[in-house]
């Protein structure tokens, strides 16, 4: 092992490592199965500060005494965790050499969601001309922020460069015991991406991974971390529209945002994972832990998710309201068709006072899936006036599918006030002739129905993501009824 | 342009219209009175293509075509409008997203460019004025929340949008205060052309006195019983339904 790891340093030091996580090293997967030694593996042939390795072990050792959770509304065969392979070099390679080779319906998809041919050909793994490449449009992006003082690159990158900050702030929202996953990704993550916005700064531009494509192929264990300085602001978009397929199946991402005084962090997600096929065999499990925590007065972060991939979901992107007068929010589409399983939702935990917190989620479930909302609204003794309001509507398609809703109530505080709404509705056939009536066809009636009702979710996002993820929407219930 | 025969047609197993036969031609109106039950709206539903309801017998012939084997959807980019009698909501989706959804599939079907958005609002404000329609209501979700007289009005709004050759329209006059009733029937007028036709579908004869029908028919279960010009509507109207019946 010794051996073996000075030879990875010496060839990771040795060559251009300018880009950081981008260096093409050939031969780059660790040994099958997870132990101290993978650890070691990874943290060596990232070149991480000592510190980082101790993180990783700690994270390992308590992973070990921990057992999967077991409580969520979803099912899947046991995972064998010595039977997967926990890091492997970004590929640079291209799986195919053209277009021609990638799936046609993939590719009718792509069209569907009016991507740009160059970006389909890097999303469906399609050789892409050295000009197009997303280092050139990186670069004049990165240097508007820099401008700025802002800090936006990958994880690895900012532990070469920033380890103070990342030694800071790093677990300090998801701390390595929060659950199994969180342990899991905490010993493994292989990279993800660093938000630093210094105090005051006002983000001119969306920070959006797409400008880092080359970090799409990290996915497995992703950890992201976003530090918003004092009276700061940033909207950080995560995700792809685009079906992304991926031979691993299981993910388990970390994201973790601080919100100092008076600062605010929106936070956009689209999530369109590989589902598996119609019976749903296949498809990517998706376990992800996402907190931020409101640190500072007046302080605010918002989630917004749209989620129609994956064969299981399981993600409750959480705030801590700290700071007194912070708020935070959650607005949530989630769509299933076919055997697609999502449990996802929130959870509010009011500390501060006068904290407010808003959750819209809306659940759209087609085909035979399953599709809950799990959300807690907590508010400590001290968490004077603390307010929420939730509403949970449930959309269903067809009768074969399930919506679920758990509410979870915990307040110590008499002041406090919780508004909860819920509904359960379906598409009528009045509402699906109405519009075949007036010239739109099936498909085109379900999107519009969809998109509507979930409305007051897609308008929470970036325009430019709200227009594709209209589109997907659509697209994610495409023949789910009739 | 319309040519109904011997239609015959059933929902959840039972028969509605029982032998109905019906030809309407280009630039003619049409009136279609009955007592409730009679069916009316279940010939609109038909001649749309609602799939709930099973065609047991007949033949129908639209501009030459067999309409039965078309999908409602392309009955619809053909030119066949339906005004509903109980238009339903669609929360979230403006009237102005609907529409202009709506007119770019007709106009993918005929192989049309779609319309951009400022040529669309443009069509918009012109239509709006033929249905004293205010600038607000097409930002309102589809019928939601809008009164009866809304409801009707946006139907006729719709039909302005869509330039339809044959107009099917259900009770729009139910539920209408007079004012309302001439704003409707004012539109209709305004879309009246010797290429189109309309099909009004009511229950009273006081929408007939602001569209002045080429033909009334009166539709009793599931038949057209009895045939004739306006002034059927009128004598209909000083001895009610019972005297068709007995005349039966
Ligand atoms: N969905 C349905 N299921 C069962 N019966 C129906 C349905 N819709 C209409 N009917 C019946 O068909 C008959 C004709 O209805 P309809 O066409 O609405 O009449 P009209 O419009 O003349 O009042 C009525 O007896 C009504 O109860
Ligand atoms: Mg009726």
């Amino acid at each position: 092992m010794e051996n073996n790891s000075d030879k990875i340093l010496e060839e990771v030091t040795g060559s251009d490592y300018k880009y950081g996580f981008y260096t093409d090293i050939e031969m780059d997967q660790a040994p099958k199965g997870l132990s101290e030694d993978t650890v070691r593996f990874i943290s060596a042939k990232k070149n991480e500060p000592e510190f980082m390795l101790e993180f990783r072990l700690k994270a390992f050792r308590h992973w070990q005494t921990l057992g999967e959770p077991d409580w969520a509304h979803v099912n899947y065969p046991p995972i064998d965790y010595q039977d997967i392979i926990y890091y492997s070099a970004p590929k640079k390679k291209a799986t195919y050499e053209s277009m021609d080779e990638v799936d046609p319906e993939l590719l009718e998809t792509f069209e569907k969601l009016g991507i740009p041919l160059e970006e389909q050909k890097m999303l469906a793994g399609v050789a892409v001309d050295a000009v197009m490449d997303s280092v050139s449009v990186g670069s004049t992006f990165k240097k508007t922020l820099a401008e700025q003082g802002i800090i936006f690159c990958s994880f690895s990158e900012a532990l070469q460069k920033h380890p103070e900050l990342i030694k800071k702030y790093m677990g300090t929202v998801v701390p390595y015991t929060d659950n199994f996953f969180a342990a899991l990704n905490s010993a493994v993550f292989s990279d993800g991406s660093f938000a630093y916005i210094p105090k005051g700064v006002k983000c001119p531009l969306e920070l959006s991974t797409y400008f880092r494509i080359n970090a799409a192929n990290t996915g497995q264990f992703e950890r992201t971390l976003i530090v918003a300085e004092e009276g700061s602001y940033v909207s950080y978009m995560e995700g792809c529209t685009a079906p992304i397929r991926d031979e691993n199946q299981l993910h388990a991402a970390i994201v973790e945002i601080i919100a100092h005084k008076d600062a605010e962090v929106k936070y956009s997600t689209v999530q369109n994972w590989w589902p598996g096929d119609k019976e749903g065999k296949g498809g990517v499990y998706n376990f992800v832990t996402k907190r931020g925590i409101c640190e500072g007065d007046r302080s605010k972060i918002s989630w917004t998710q749209v989620e129609t991939g994956s064969a299981i979901t399981w993600k409750y992107p959480s705030l801590v309201l700290k700071g007194d007068y912070s708020s935070g929010e959650f607005y949530s589409v989630a769509v299933t068709n076919n055997y697609q399983q999502a449990d996802t939702g929130t959870k509010m935990i009011h500390l501060g006072r006068n904290t407010k917190s808003t959750i819209i989620s809306k659940g759209i479930s087609a085909g035979h899936s399953n599709n809950s909302y799990r959300g807690l609204v907590k508010a400590t003794r001290r968490a004077e006036n603390a307010r929420n309001f939730s509403q949970c509507d449930s959309l269903l398609l067809g009768d074969q599918c399930g919506a679920h809703t758990f509410p979870y109530l915990d307040v110590g505080n008499r002041s406090t006030i919780v508004e909860h709404e819920a509904t359960t509705s379906k598409i009528s056939e009045d509402q699906l002739f109405y519009c075949l009536q007036r010239g739109i066809d099936m498909e085109g009636a379900i999107g519009l129905i969809v998109n509507g009702y979930a409305k007051e979710v897609l308008s929470k996002l970036p325009m430019e993501f709200a227009v594709e993820a209209q589109k997907l929407l659509s697209i994610s219930l495409e023949g789910s009824v009739g | 342009m319309l040519s109904i025969k011997n239609l015959s047609a059933a929902i959840n197993g039972k028969t509605i219209l029982k032998g109905l036969n019906l030809e309407v031609k280009e630039g003619e109106v049409h009136a279609i009175m009955g007592p409730n039950g009679s069916g009316k709206s279940t010939l609109a539903s038909v001649i749309a293509g609602r799939e709930t309801f099973e065609v047991t017998e007949g033949e129908v012939t639209y501009l030459g075509s067999n309409l039965l084997d078309m999908p409602a959807e392309t009955r619809a980019r053909e030119g066949i409008f339906m005004g509903f009698q109980y238009p339903v909501e669609i929360p979230g989706v403006s009237i102005a997203n609907f529409m202009r959804t709506a007119i770019n599939e007709k106009r993918k079907y005929l192989g049309l460019e779609p319309m951009t958005g400022a040529e669309f609002l443009k069509l918009m404000e012109e239509k709006k004025k033929m249905v004293d329609i205010q600038s607000k209501l097409t930002n309102r979700s589809v019928n939601e929340g809008f009164s009866g007289g809304e409801k009707k009005k946006n139907e006729i709004f719709q039909m302005a949008l869509l330039e339809p050759k044959l107009s099917i329209l259900d009770e729009t006059d139910s539920g209408l205060d007079i004012d309302a009733l001439k704003v409707v029937a004012n539109g209709i007028n305004l879309l009246r052309r010797k290429d189109n036709a309309t099909v009004v579908i009511t229950h009273y004869q006081r929408l007939l006195d602001f569209i002045i029908p080429d033909f009334v028919h009166v539709l009793f279960d599931g038949r057209i019983i009895r045939s004739g010009g306006k002034e059927l509507a009128i004598e209909l109207e000083e001895k009610g339904y019972d005297w068709v019946k007995k005349e039966k």
